[in-house]
């Protein structure tokens, strides 16, 4: 959940994945009242996972948090200097999502030397996260999250018992192009992960047991499992009580630990597939009154992605 | 008061504090003697109607949070919509209805008293139940009546893996499919006792369902007692 010692047993997570095309331009209006309606889960900070529409010409989407201000001219000009072609930005409150060519190495060189301050939230052609302290309605409305649009989404609000609350701490985390992760609950054998996997040449942001479950499981997809496998992989590798859900490019997953303590309820209609930790978050989807309803099992990999729906089709 | 004698409290107004004090009988309008309650806007809310002790009819018109109803006496209370974890945590007596879905733990150590849910309730439905009649018009997930210890779970759906794990004397009935059992957990003959005591509870709880179409489950009485061929296992 947060950091090392962190012994808290609350947030809040939620999910939207749409089904219907038709619904992808209220994606963020759709998410709003699901994330505000988690505030007494998770009342420090606020964030959420947005896929959304791809750029033209093979560019990639690069999201930068800044503490404090951020002269984000000065960083577009870097990077028109150091990538040698024209750049578009555009800003949301602390954040700014760069439009790139994708060259992460070099972007990250760029942020590393030139910008130390800023903290790259995601890279990837569809994700861009947002996260930061606050009331979940005062993050969601600072950032503009109800005209945001997009396939699908993920959300976190967060209650901190003992370590510090900060843009940094929260989630979602992302720990490979479009991968991002949020997680209700809480991991015993971080450290150990944490170690392997810096052995294997994984550098990490922080001491979170989050992170390590983020990096681990896109660690398992570099060696070239599939998103389902890395989660079966996960169930055996992590130890600790957890219900995660998961964005990748083109799709939406959830797993819940073997014991299933943390809560975690399910909701799909024709229109849309929705996680949240509790069904009030559900409560004002379109359509909710004939939704099939159900709480995931232990140990079981849920997942939705446009291709299975196009193979379905 | 509306002119039907019905108490209207509106969550949107009032915090659920409000509510349960003068459910309680204290404070402002408390309740003095058992009688109709509304309540309105409950928007999922947590610890609704919870420590009754009145013969109170509560209706709460929407969707509550957990431990709805919990510590229940004599009241009775029925939820239009779906309950988050920990419904009618040890009731004691009195009734309690959900029209939706129940999350986890559903009656988890209740001791008397029913508990009817119409839609699916999830894991560990009866948890260490002492006594509480439990009637599931669906599904219910994994490791339900785990460590029951009397009462009677009834499920007209299907029970998921771990049904009955380390039961003691409760009986369960199930009409559909059941995963693997839990440990000690076995099925059992269903007399002609069983059918008339199950009949009973299915019409208490307005279920139109011929009892003969249930199976029955109970304990083996395995681990009841220290077996010393088990030594090496502690």
């Amino acid at each position: 959940m947060n950091g090392a010692e962190e012994i808290g047993r609350m947030c809040g997570i939620v999910g939207l994945f749409i089904k219907n095309p038709r619904l992808e331009n209220s994606l963020g209006r759709l998410l709003t009242p699901m994330l505000v309606e988690m505030t007494e889960r998770g009342p420090d900070s606020a964030g959420f996972a947005i896929y959304g529409p791809e750029p033209p010409q093979r560019r990639i989407k690069v999201t930068l948090s800044a503490s404090g201000e951020a002269d984000w001219a000065s960083v577009a000009a870097d990077f028109e200097q150091i990538l040698e072609t024209k750049i578009e930005y555009f800003v949301r409150a602390g954040h700014a999502v760069f439009v790139l060519p994708p060259e992460e190495a070099g972007i990250r060189q760029c942020i590393a030397a030139r910008h130390p301050g800023l903290h790259i939230t995601s890279i990837g052609s569809h994700l861009e996260i947002f996260k930061d302290t606050g009331l979940p309605a005062e993050v969601a409305s600072r950032f503009g999250l109800d005209e945001m649009i997009g396939s699908h989404a993920i959300g976190h609000t967060r209650m901190a018992t003992e370590s510090g609350i900060s843009a940094k701490h929260s989630h979602p985390f992302s720990a490979a192009p479009d991968f991002s992760l949020v997680h209700n609950g809480s991991l015993s054998n971080h450290n150990g992960v944490r170690d392997k996997l810096r052995h294997a040449g994984i550098a990490f942001d922080s001491d979170n047991d989050t992170e390590v479950a983020a990096r681990y499981i896109a660690h398992r997809r570099s060696l070239g499992r599939s998103l389902q496998d890395a989660l079966r992989d996960a169930l055996r590798e992590l130890d600790g009580f957890y219900t995660f859900a998961i964005g990748s490019a083109d799709g939406f997953a959830v797993l819940r630990d073997s014991i299933a303590a943390k809560p975690a309820v399910l909701g799909e209609t024709a229109d849309w597939v929705a996680m949240a930790s509790e069904y009030r978050a559900l409560a004002a989807l379109p359509g909710i009154e004939n939704a099939h309803i159900w709480e995931p099992k232990p140990a079981t990999v849920y997942s939705w992605s446009h291709d299975q729906m196009a193979q379905a089709a | 008061m509306n002119a039907a004698g019905m108490n209207i409290i509106d969550l949107d107004t009032s915090s659920v504090r409000e509510l349960n004090a003068r459910l309680h009988g204290h404070g402002h309008g408390g309740a003095e003697a058992p009688s109709a309650w509304q309540v309105l806007n409950p928007h999922g809310k947590h610890s609704l109607a919870v420590g009754l002790e009145a013969a109170h009819k509560v209706l709460i018109e929407g969707h509550a949070g957990y431990y709805c109803g919990g510590m229940n006496k004599e009241a009775e209370i029925t939820v239009k919509g779906q309950c988050g974890k920990g419904l009618g945590e040890n009731i004691m007596s009195g009734a309690i209805r959900v029209e939706g879905n129940a999350a986890e733990a559903a009656g988890a150590s209740g001791r008397g008293g029913l508990i009817v849910i119409d839609g699916d309730a999830s894991s560990r439905c009866g948890i260490s139940m002492k006594g509480v009649d439990i009637v599931v018009k669906g599904s219910v997930g994994h490791m339900s009546a785990f460590m029951a210890q009397a009462g009677h779970l009834v499920v007209c759906g299907d029970a998921d893996d771990d049904l009955g794990d380390s039961i003691y004397e409760a009986d369960i009935y199930v009409a559909g499919k059941t995963g693997a059992l839990g440990a000690d957990c076995v099925e059992k003959e269903m007399t002609p006792d069983h059918v008339e005591f199950l009949s009973q509870l299915l019409e208490r709880a307005g279920v139109d369902r011929p009892a003969e179409s249930f199976r029955r489950y109970g304990s083996a009485r395995k681990l009841y007692n220290f077996d010393i061929d088990n030594a090496d296992d502690y």
